[in-house]
């Protein structure tokens, strides 16, 4: 087994100038006026040279620097974003936790990431809101049940936690829960995995960029990158960008449903499509709904937020596109489906809906690799399901990066495994979106 | 939904028609002679077009019959539709 001893999560290591939060600083402030609350983090100008840059200013990117600086002892770093931070994917996806995929691989990859959840909030001394309340899939066929207790018996021999519910106690962990069997896709059972759940996308992002902040990490908003220049060497010189050229000798493209586009820059194609996936919560209600309920069968996914929004995930789009928006008979598949489920929600109103744009590797596992190119990492292709991984992705991304090298986690998840075959094919496992 | 415009049978609503990714892949021929590289390009590969992208459609719950269309996959317009097996618009 390859070393999956976790990194030192003792010592946050913020720097001495940042605020700490606690109850006692919320009180104090509180107490008076609010006052004297410092800025999370900066808004720097970029400099002419980096040690490295990352591309891409969500919870991934952000994260990815954080342990840069945290774990690898880089000091000179930049996140280059687009438009603003968290706003792309990290702020419009449903926010649902969970490790249980199926091959050896991926459950390494997953639990990483979710034993980095379960502690994160106290490392970054930022509130994410992390809640393991569980996640609950449901069976509707005999052919559900087989995949889901194959799923159930595989992710027990990797240590992570899954379990077999029959219909009724399913309908005691979400009493919500419509089990009657004269519905067109009764529930024949479910499989719980309770250290899943869900965390506040937003404050990964402000936590993430808040604490590299602190350790000197320069995070530029408004900066798209146009260009990658490589040296007579074939290496990485730098990045073009909306507000200058940019030194740096190391680029990590972590750009989600554009990675395809910027690795285009350096002249290196990767196995992706991009397409629209799209979210709509309801009108806020008071709390009825203790999980994280999904069925791919019928493409329902839905939690209830701490604001009492329902949370509901639908479908991507069929075609590829960049426009961040998709059709509504998506939604409107999706709400038949939560309807069947769970009667009470029929008089609901849907309060707004919105897309993303996934980027989608043919097995439907990620890229998290070094490249072709020199001094060119990228960490991308994870569809439909990036937000659970984030900080497993940050953490193997920021390793890959400062080793130039792939961590043993990540070793598998190669770009070349769509050319020797040894594809991780959760796709053929799940044949639906994570 | 987008309406997309047969070239068969005119303008319809997206739900029926199927979408059948990148328009003009060649499946690489003889298959015992073609190397890794070549099949790791067919299979695998996709433009991803940011832009102007050809791809295939197949009027499914219409006349059945596949064609090409010219998209920008930045506004979701369509600018072209044409027959399978003809050349790409300029």
């Amino acid at each position: 087994m390859p070393n999956l001893a976790m990194p030192n999560l003792a010592k946050p290591n913020l720097a001495k100038r940042k605020q700490r939060f606690s109850a006692f600083s919320l009180l104090w402030r509180g107490l008076s006026g609010n006052q004297g609350w410092e800025q999370q983090w900066r808004k720097p100008e970029p400099k002419p040279r980096y040690d490295a840059v990352i591309v891409g200013g969500g919870g991934h990117g952000l994260g990815a620097a954080y342990y840069l600086a945290q774990q690898h002892g880089l000091q000179n770093i930049a996140v280059l974003e687009k438009g603003w931070i968290g706003g792309g994917n990290t702020g419009r996806n449903t926010t649902i936790i969970r490790s249980n995929y199926l091959f050896n691989e991926s459950a390494a990859l997953y639990d990483h990431s979710l034993k980095l959840w379960e502690h994160l909030s106290q490392v970054l001394n930022y509130n994410v809101m992390f809640s393991p309340r569980g996640v609950m899939m449901l069976a509707h066929t005999v052919h559900d049940i087989q995949v889901i207790k194959r799923h159930v018996h595989a992710n027990r021999c990797n240590g992570v936690d899954n379990e077999w519910l029959e219909p009724a106690q399913a309908k005691a962990f979400c009493p919500p829960l419509n089990i009657a069997a004269d519905i067109r896709y009764p529930v024949l059972g479910a499989a719980l995995q309770r250290r899943g759940g869900t965390a506040r996308h937003d404050a990964v992002a402000w936590g993430y960029a808040r604490a590299a902040d602190a350790l000197g990490v320069d995070i530029i908003e408004n900066c798209e990158v146009t260009g990658i220049r490589l040296g007579k060497d074939g290496a990485v010189e730098g990045v073009e960008t909306a507000r200058g050229y940019i030194a740096t000798s190391k680029v990590g493209v972590s750009a989600a449903g554009h990675s395809s586009v910027i690795m285009r820059m350096a002249g290196v194609r990767v196995p992706l499509e991009s397409f629209p996936l799209q979210a709509l919560v309801s009108e806020p209600i008071k709390p009825i709904f203790p999980c994280v309920v999904m069925s791919n069968t019928i493409h329902a996914y839905i939690s209830q937020s701490d604001k009492g929004e329902l949370v509901i995930g639908a479908g991507t789009d069929a075609y590829n596109s960049y426009t961040q928006r998709g059709a509504l008979h998506i939604n409107m598949h999706t709400l038949d489906a939560i309807c069947e489920l769970f009667p009470e929600f029929r008089r609901l109103r849907m309060l707004r809906n919105w897309g993303g744009i996934v980027d989608v590797t043919p097995d439907r596992s990620p890229i998290v690799a070094k490249t072709p190119v020199p001094g060119l990492y990228v960490n991308c292709g994870w569809g439909t399901g990036g937000f659970k991984a984030t900080p497993g992705a940050a953490h193997l991304f920021a390793w890959t990066i400062a080793h130039d090298e792939p961590h043993p986690i990540n070793a598998p998840f190669t770009i070349e495994r769509f050319h020797d075959g040894t594809l991780i094919d959760e796709a053929a496992a799940a044949a639906v979106a994570h | 939904m987008l309406l997309i415009p047969c070239p068969y049978c005119g303008n319809r609503p997206e739900i029926e028609f199927t979408h059948g990714g990148e328009a003009h892949l060649v499946r690489p021929a003889p298959p015992a002679q073609v190397d890794a590289d070549t099949w790791t390009r067919f299979l695998y590969m996709r433009e991803n077009t940011k832009g102007v992208y050809a791809e295939r459609w197949r009027h499914a719950r219409g006349c059945g019959k596949f064609f090409n269309a010219l998209r920008d996959t930045t506004t979701d317009h369509f600018l072209a539709v044409y027959k399978a097996g003809e050349a790409r618009p300029q």
